[in-house]
């Protein structure tokens, strides 16, 4: 159950500082820079660079930075993983060697240079996630999905789902809890054992679960059939997104800043 | 199997800006034998607390023993623990998942080590325990039930454990009045016909006063109030500030009382109440004779 607490991604934190209240599309346009900025850059420097942009964000934003450092323990086995492939896997100037295991120069490099990438992508996106509400993610992503409308992108129903989607995490989280603490008192265990027992174990949880969501899910479309929701098409929004000054300002500063450390490093 | 609580705090999602303290330095006692309710308003720390009396949640600080076990000291069998203390949940129809009633209610059982020959006589006996026959519902997918029946199912499959203490938290939510009192009365007869020790957790004055021995009154994560009943119910004005206040027929005894109409002011049901009134009316009636 601890496991389940530990998930940071896709958590928003509510908050007020100038990185809360730029408008979503300034938010999710500069992330993509800051992606674009992590697969473009090839030196230790260029990630310097993007890490302290990074940390520049997070202190700007006023998260709690131990907290955003959290959101990298699911990952942790993927990192390790990528580090491990890298160092063990390059071939190279052989620096330490034990049986067939051995450890290059060029592996040490391209491991630590992936591993770090991994690691500023997940603190990176998820500075975006902690600050910014998912309603307001998904009206970004809606606004700027519109242009593609004519080309068949359902923008509004996408940012619905996402909206459905991102709404419910929470919820199934304490549902899998609760359900996960009703059998456990029934004396479940869903820590021991081999890994096809443990697959066995999960059915007690897996098929509330479902059923639950199942009931939710035609619950919610009664409930929005009856308020009238009926699609996109003639929809108002009671948010209305504004694209200010201030916004312009700090995507021209990203950019710029994405396109000289590129260019740079 | 006493339930000792000595010095409870529980701190939720510690060290993340979510973290919230949900029970403040909580001591108390569950005897063996009796029936205690907890009252308390939504988000006073009752489902929380009584999470710790079978290890599903460890406290933050403080000590929980169960018959003299410590469940925070390493290396404790905690199954062994919630066998003996059995915890119904909220809306316990919601945890079942088996293909047939009988694979349902034996899971906790079988999961306890019962041999196979005699989980038959378990499943029979827990169903038995809440008026449901194991005869007719063995192959039936316990989806196919009433919502009453549901409900009853999944608490046998807490009882066919042969638990010593039984919990029940807001067993009546969501259930039509009808099958509130049916409920309850199961209840009933769970604590004199079984000789269950009961732990009832409800928000509803009315359930609660009637059976429990000793109510627990929780707000805000603290013991507020705890007493018989009638020492709760005599602060009536505390409770309506907690929102939770006094079951209707205690607040008209009450004022009968305080206008000198009645004897007593500590009534909790409706068949008391009768006779009280009744007395005084017929006092009433011979004054005037």
């Amino acid at each position: 159950m601890a496991m389940l607490r530990n998930i940071t991604i896709g958590q928003y934190i509510p908050g007020n500082s100038p990185v809360h209240r730029l408008d979503p599309r300034t938010k999710i346009l500069s992330t993509m820079a800051l992606i674009a900025l992590l697969f473009l850059v090839q030196s230790f420097a260029g990630y310097g660079f993007a890490a302290l942009f990074i940390a520049a964000a997070v202190y700007i934003s006023k998260l709690p930075p131990r907290y955003v450092i959290r959101g990298l323990k699911p990952l942790l086995i993927i990192i390790v993983l990528t580090l491990s492939l890298h160092i063990f896997m390059t071939e190279g100037r052989v620096l330490w060697q034990w049986g067939f295991i051995a450890i290059t120069e060029e592996g040490l490099v391209r491991g630590g240079m992936m591993g770090t990438r991994l690691i500023l992508l997940v603190l990176g996106t998820s500075i975006l996630t902690l600050t910014t509400s998912p309603i307001h993610l998904t009206d970004g992503i809606e606004s700027l999905l519109k242009p593609g409308k004519p080309i068949g992108i359902p923008a509004h129903e996408l940012a619905m789902m996402m909206t459905i989607a991102l709404r419910f995490i929470p919820t199934l989280l304490e549902e899998t809890e609760k359900i996960m603490k009703a059998q456990m008192a029934r004396g479940a265990d869903f820590e021991s054992g081999n890994l096809l027992q443990r697959a066995k174990n999960l059915i007690p949880l897996l098929v509330p679960l479902f059923i639950n969501a199942f009931r939710r899910a035609d619950d919610l479309a009664i409930a929005m059939e009856a308020r009238g929701y009926r699609g996109g098409e003639g929809r108002t929004k009671f948010r209305e997104l504004s694209f200010t000054s201030f916004d312009g300002v700090c995507l021209a500063g990203v950019l710029i800043f994405v396109v000289v450390i590129s260019f740079l490093f | 199997m006493p339930i000792v609580v000595e010095n409870l705090s529980y701190v939720y999602l510690p060290d993340t800006p979510m973290q919230k303290q949900a029970l403040f330095d909580i001591s108390l006692t569950i005897n063996d034998g009796e029936f205690v309710g907890i009252i308390g308003h939504t988000g006073s720390g009752k489902s929380t607390l009584i999470q710790h009396f079978n290890g599903l949640v460890k406290p933050t600080y403080g000590r929980i023993t169960v018959d003299g076990v410590d469940l925070s000291r390493k290396g404790v069998d905690l199954r062994s623990i919630r066998r003996t203390v059995g915890m119904v949940f909220q809306y316990p129809e919601h945890q079942l998942f088996g293909e047939t009633v009988f694979e349902d209610v034996a899971f906790g059982p079988k999961n306890a080590g019962v041999p196979e020959a005699s989980l038959e006589e378990r499943v029979r006996e827990g169903l038995a325990m809440v008026d449901l026959d194991l005869d007719t519902l063995r192959d039936r997918s316990p989806f196919e039930l009433s919502g009453g029946q549901k409900r009853r199912a999944a608490i046998a499959g807490v009882l066919a454990m042969k638990p010593s203490v039984l919990i029940l938290d807001e067993p009546t939510a969501g259930l039509d009045p009808r099958g509130r009192d049916e409920i309850l009365a199961q209840v009933q007869t769970l604590y004199h016909q079984w000789n269950l020790t009961v732990v009832l957790v409800s928000h509803s004055m009315e359930d609660i006063a009637r059976m429990a021995q000793r109510l627990i009154v929780m707000e805000n994560g603290r013991i507020a109030l705890e007493g018989s009943p009638s020492e709760i119910f005599a602060n009536a004005e505390r409770l309506r500030g907690m929102g939770l206040g006094v079951p209707q027929v205690t607040t008209l005894m009450q004022e009968l009382h305080r206008r000198g109409m009645t004897k007593r002011a500590d009534i909790f049901t409706l068949d008391e109440a009768e006779k009280e009134i009744m007395q005084f009316l017929e006092l009433k009636h011979h004054g005037h004779a």
